[in-house]
């Protein structure tokens, strides 16, 4: 049968299906689609529909050719009309001005071109945090003390990760553990918000220079993913993506 | 905290770990690779212009709204009859070519029966919500804002690209079954 939108609520069980439904929302979609065969159906062809779009469907990555070429046309760009000059003496034109574009670019094209597949570690910073949600599995040592994570990291892990508390501005330090990330044992930290979780995940980046935080979703979580002093950082959570970035501007400011 | 310098970001680090996703919607929107090609460079040419207003911390979104903006200037410009405009109150199929009956393309086609086929026949309009809601993984809420339409005709574009990929394949299915 194909999916057909003879019911009214086709498109609140599709937004359901999408993950945009809150709570409410969602109960109020499930309660309908228990009655409603043609919603069922549609849910079950949305379902059929992107696991062969997601199977099936490449992911056309950048060819190195056009990484090379696009430092190419950004560094005439950039030579011919240095953003900077034109930009009122914001931050951006100034970090421009101060950067060779074209040295920059070509570290960070080392960086991309090394990466292992995409987004693998945003995969499983995000598996972690699911797994950390279940009974028993969140921490290893709980303290509200930073003073009382930061040595018990010690011994277990090869690496001093920084261990800081924001319960202060709301974002309580629940306790840590150790967790696994890209073949690697990784310090984890968890800390409150309200009634939500963050994971935050920490291991050395390996040399690799300062990164800006980047914001991506996956499976409904918010992640926020930055390199700081050496470490790689990556924060997980349910919560919205201004209270995590937030959280990541404390931690990034200190604390 | 307060008092601290701005973290300062330099165009490299905003706009290069998003090439890929730059890529491979242009690759979705175009019909060649070199075209994509083309459009990611002009795409982020034209990126590092707006740079300075760039305030936003969804540096993929903007990335991608510009690289969707880029991609149809240059099919407007190359070829004005790739853009069939679509009614968006309307929820027949429409395909690119509407002299088409994709049926009867779909069965003439069996070897290219892939889903990657599938997507491509898709009107343009329908093919970029749908690339960048199950392939890039945004929410409504991106995709409106790289689209520019309301959520509202997004959720109507992703419901018709579906139901026409789901009617492809049970075209295909009852072919090879």
């Amino acid at each position: 049968m194909s999916m057909t939108r003879e019911c009214d609520m086709a498109l609140l069980t599709q937004a359901d299906f999408d993950g945009e439904l809150d709570a409410v929302q969602a109960a109020e979609a499930e309660r309908h689609r228990a009655g409603c065969a043609i919603c069922q159906a549609a849910l079950a062809e949305l379902q059929q529909v992107r696991q062969r779009i997601r199977q099936d469907a490449p992911y056309h990555r950048a060819p190195d050719r056009l990484r090379q070429a696009v430092a190419a046309r950004l560094a005439t760009a950039t030579a011919a009309a240095p953003p900077a000059r034109r930009a009122p003496a914001g931050r951006w034109g100034r970090s421009i001005a101060s950067f060779g574009v074209g040295a920059a670019l070509a570290a960070s094209l080392m960086l991309v071109i090394l990466s292992p597949g995409r987004d693998s570690t945003l995969d499983q910073v995000v598996a972690s945090h699911l797994r950390s949600l279940q009974p028993g599995h969140l921490e290893d040592v709980v303290s509200t003390d930073q003073h009382t994570v930061k040595p018990w990291f010690d011994g277990r892990i090869d690496f001093a990760p920084p261990v800081k508390d924001f319960a202060a501005a709301g974002f309580p330090l629940e306790g840590g553990r150790l967790d696994y990330v890209d073949n690697r044992p990784v310090a984890a930290m968890v800390y409150g918000r309200d009634k939500h979780l963050i994971n935050l995940f920490v291991w050395p980046a390996q040399g690799a220079a300062d990164r800006a935080p980047r914001t991506t979703q996956r499976d409904g979580y918010n992640v926020v993913d930055w390199i700081e002093g050496g470490m790689a950082l990556w924060a997980v959570s349910d919560v919205e993506s201004g209270q995590l970035g937030e959280f990541v501007r404390l931690w990034r400011n200190g604390g | 905290m307060a008092g601290m310098a701005p973290v300062s970001e330099s165009f490299e680090q905003v706009a290069v770990p998003h090439l890929d996703a730059a890529y491979n919607l242009a690759r979705w929107l175009m019909r060649g690779a070199d075209e994509a090609e083309d459009v990611v460079q002009e795409a982020m040419v034209r990126a590092l212009t707006y740079f300075p207003s760039f305030r936003g911390d969804n540096a993929r979104g903007w990335i991608l709204q510009i690289v969707r903006n880029t991609a149809y200037a240059s099919m407007k410009l190359n070829r004005g009859a790739a853009l069939v405009p679509i009614d968006d109150e309307e929820s027949g199929l429409q395909l690119v070519d509407p002299g088409d009956d994709p049926e009867a393309t779909l069965l003439r086609s069996e070897d290219r029966q892939t889903i990657e086929h599938l997507l491509a026949r898709l009107p343009v309009e329908l093919r970029e919500v749908l690339v960048l809601r199950e392939i890039e993984e945004l929410s409504y809420k991106e995709v409106a804002a790289i689209a520019g339409v309301p959520i509202g005709t997004v959720m109507s574009r992703l419901w018709r690209a579906r139901r026409l990929l789901a009617d492809g394949a049970n075209v295909e299915a009852r072919r090879t079954g």
